[in-house]
């Protein structure tokens, strides 16, 4: 397959502080020594990494450094990392809203990219109208919005409110019209940032549902998110941004172990969780992802490195959905008095009748050292893959939890029970 | 397909994106592609304009048609300044619809970058689509205020007023790209500035103010005191405004070598304009 998009050496530095570099007389310094003396801009210090919490000596930080990336023609390619490590850098110079540093990038067919919903709404226009502006904007012909009109109208489910001014639209229901809007571009490439934020679960499932609609079309999809969940269940490739460079590149569940494996220390802050060990979680067989039936327990093992002994520890077991929700939280299990060393504990999670998707779970830890003192702990996440073997309901439900409910049927309660039989007939009659 | 063919569309690379890009760096087949977004623009323009406001249209006759009372009253009798014979309320609404246009084309204008910073942070278009929409929208509000004009003249010619059309007329056109160029070239250049240096935008609505004075707005050319004159005809709209008075009334000092100062004052300005803003374009996102 053809490559859609390629990248060479690309970077990106951004001035930080003042607006602009400051001041006239420093403007005209760079321009003097750039352009006259035709020496290296003295104000871009090479060499210099974008680590967010530590203070640089110049002004001049790179939010991109010498990125080699290949995006195959028909690849989802999840993009993660902290905040700060350049994942929305990349998606700007992708969609061209601002301009790179050195470097070239390469692209093989149309561009549509989403890095907001609802760009260019205006709020005395009508849907309707707006829906034509938005198309513009987004790249759209007029004519193209003709055709597809109706299309984006049935699926933002705003029919009744199209020639009703934006602004008496509720949020939900302008980003449903948004996003609709931007879900019928004809793109080969579609560039997502966390859209999915918005807007409510059930309209958050059709935006995930849509988004894998396309890129089964063949089409490329770039997609930035912090949920993992959605990440697994969008994209086949991932890659990991830190401090502006390329830390891991590779299939998505790769690239999410070495994500959350590292962003451990983000959660809880570094220092305690150097300084008292770390867990990893994992399948019985030491596999990153788990599927299963949503009428099946399964067992999940943590490898509990402690540094200090321990008094008490309470493990809680957190699951999320795809839309980043928690859905299980189970914080009844603890275990008293460990020593420090490795341990590994295993638990088993029992059957939840889950609705059928992408879960990713993880364990917080709170230990009581035997001075008293608390530490807090998050594992690494694992992917859990929850299917259905009902298939009655599977992708028509909204609801989180689908348990088997029994009836029973007792036909004879009313005949032995003329009074009731009475009591209802009266009702009936007022 | 044969195998030649596949590795040749591997080299087809439909977009390329580099740092550096040339002085004059206008895609005009991109605009091209984008038109139809110019004429969104323009619509929401003035379908958010109709519905916010409770006269509507009628705006754009309400503001011209006060100018010129105000003026024919402070500058035509307390300082009786001269308007070439002509009547008063038609020499001064000459001047101010014509100046009009071009003054809401560089106010509206200058702002571009400042008024855009998050549409334009989010989404990519030919930014200079966002001018060119502002230059098209305020000709619809010229149209309108023309229609102004010419009743006023019809009225003038009723109650018979000395003045003449004269062949100028055929101009008009002329007049207008002239206007529009030349105030989207100073418009352009000042919202390039001021993305990098903020205080500009203060200066640009007094100074517009302050440069109808030194236009022949309130007065005729033939009126300027002859010390003055040459800063008077330095300014390219000068030419302008006394070419589109002598087309439709018959009066001021039009000649031909005016307006081609005119034309290529406007030019270079336009260039100008251009080169500037797209220097601006590419980083403005990171620096406003």
């Amino acid at each position: 397959m053809s490559t859609a998009i390629k990248l060479e050496k690309v970077s990106k530095a951004y001035e930080i502080g003042q607006i602009g570099s400051g001041t006239l007389s420093r403007d005209i310094e760079r321009w003097f020594v750039t352009k006259v003396l035709g020496k290296e801009d003295p104000f871009l210090k090479l060499g210099e990494r974008n680590i967010r919490d530590q203070k640089g000596d110049s002004n001049i930080v790179w939010s991109l450094r010498d990125i080699d990336l290949e995006i195959k023609q028909g690849d989802r390619l999840g993009i993660i990392g902290k905040n700060g490590a350049g994942k929305s850098t990349l998606l700007k110079l992708l969609s061209r809203v601002t301009s790179i540093t050195s470097g070239e990038i390469k692209i093989r067919g149309k561009v549509a990219s989403l890095l907001e919903v609802g760009t260019g709404f205006h709020r005395d226009l009508t849907g309707r109208e707006n829906v034509y502006l938005n198309g513009a904007i987004l790249g759209m012909r007029k004519k193209e919005i003709d055709r597809k009109l109706d299309e984006i109208v049935s699926f933002s489910g705003v029919e009744r409110y199209i020639d009703t001014p934006v602004k008496r639209y509720s949020s939900g229901m302008y980003v449903r019209l948004a996003f609709a809007v931007a879900a019928h571009l004809d793109s080969d490439i579609l560039i997502v940032d966390e859209v999915l934020a918005v807007g409510d679960l059930e309209f958050q499932h059709k935006c995930l549902n849509k988004m894998e609609d396309v890129a089964t079309q063949g089409r490329t999809v770039l997609f930035v998110s912090h949920n993992m969940a959605s990440v697994k269940e969008l994209c086949t490739t991932g890659i990991v941004l830190r401090d502006g460079m390329v830390d891991y590149s590779g299939d998505v569940v790769g690239a999410i172990q070495h994500y959350t494996s590292e962003a451990l220390d983000l959660d809880i802050g570094a220092a305690s969780a150097g300084a008292h060990g770390w867990v990893r979680i994992c399948g019985m067989n030491g596999q990153r992802e788990i599927k299963v039936l949503n009428t099946e327990s399964f067992e999940v093992i943590a490898d509990l490195s402690l540094a200090d002994n321990i008094e008490r520890i309470d493990i809680q077991c957190i699951m999320e959905n795809a839309e980043g929700a928690q859905v299980v939280h189970n914080r009844d299990s603890g275990l008293e008095r460990l020593s420090a060393g490795i341990h590994r504990v295993s638990a088993e999670i029992p059957e939840m009748y889950l609705r059928p998707g992408v879960y990713t779970l993880y364990f917080k830890l709170i230990a009581e050292t035997e001075e008293g003192s608390f530490v807090r702990h998050l594992s690494d996440r694992l992917i859990i893959d929850i299917s259905d073997d009902t298939e009655i309901f599977s992708g028509k439900v909204s609801a989180t939890i689908l348990p088997p409910v029994e009836w029973n049927v007792d036909s004879n309660f009313y005949e032995f029970s003329t009074l009731q039989h009475k009591r209802l007939d009266q009702s009936r009659d007022s | 397909m044969s195998e030649k063919s596949t590795t040749l569309e591997f080299e087809e690379w439909s977009l390329t994106i580099r740092p550096k890009h040339g002085w004059f760096d206008v895609d005009i087949a991109e605009l091209w592609q984008y038109r139809d977004l110019l004429y969104m623009f323009v619509k929401r323009d003035f379908v958010s304009f109709y519905k916010q406001t409770v006269l509507g249209p009628l705006w754009f006759f309400i503001q011209p048609l006060f100018t010129t009372i105000v003026f024919t009253f402070v500058f035509g009798n307390l300082a009786g300044l001269s308007t070439d014979g002509l009547p008063q309320p038609l020499f001064y609404l000459a001047g101010i619809t014509a100046w009009n246009y071009f003054s809401d084309c560089i106010i509206k204008t200058s702002t571009v970058f400042k008024d855009n910073a998050t549409l334009f942070g989010k989404v990519f278009f030919p930014r200079m689509i966002m001018p060119l929409s502002i230059v098209t929208s305020n000709l619809v509000r010229f149209g309108v205020q023309m229609i102004l004009f010419l009743g006023m003249m019809g009225y003038f010619a009723a109650v018979g007023a000395s003045f003449q059309v004269t062949s100028g007329v055929f101009l008009l056109p002329l007049l207008v790209l002239l206007m529009a160029l030349l105030g989207l070239g100073l418009g352009l250049t000042i919202t390039a500035m001021t993305t990098r240096y903020r205080d500009l935008s203060f200066l640009v609505t007094f100074g517009v103010q302050l440069l109808m004075y030194v236009t022949t707005v309130i007065y005729p050319l033939s009126a300027a005191p002859e010390r003055y004159r040459w800063l008077i005809e330095l300014n390219p709209m000068t030419g302008i405004i006394e070419a589109f008075r002598y087309a439709f009334l018959g009066k001021g000092d039009f000649d031909m070598w005016s307006l081609g100062y005119s034309s290529i004052a406007t030019i270079v300005i336009l260039a100008f304009g251009v080169v500037i803003f797209n220097k601006a374009e590419k980083n403005f996102v990171d620096t406003v």
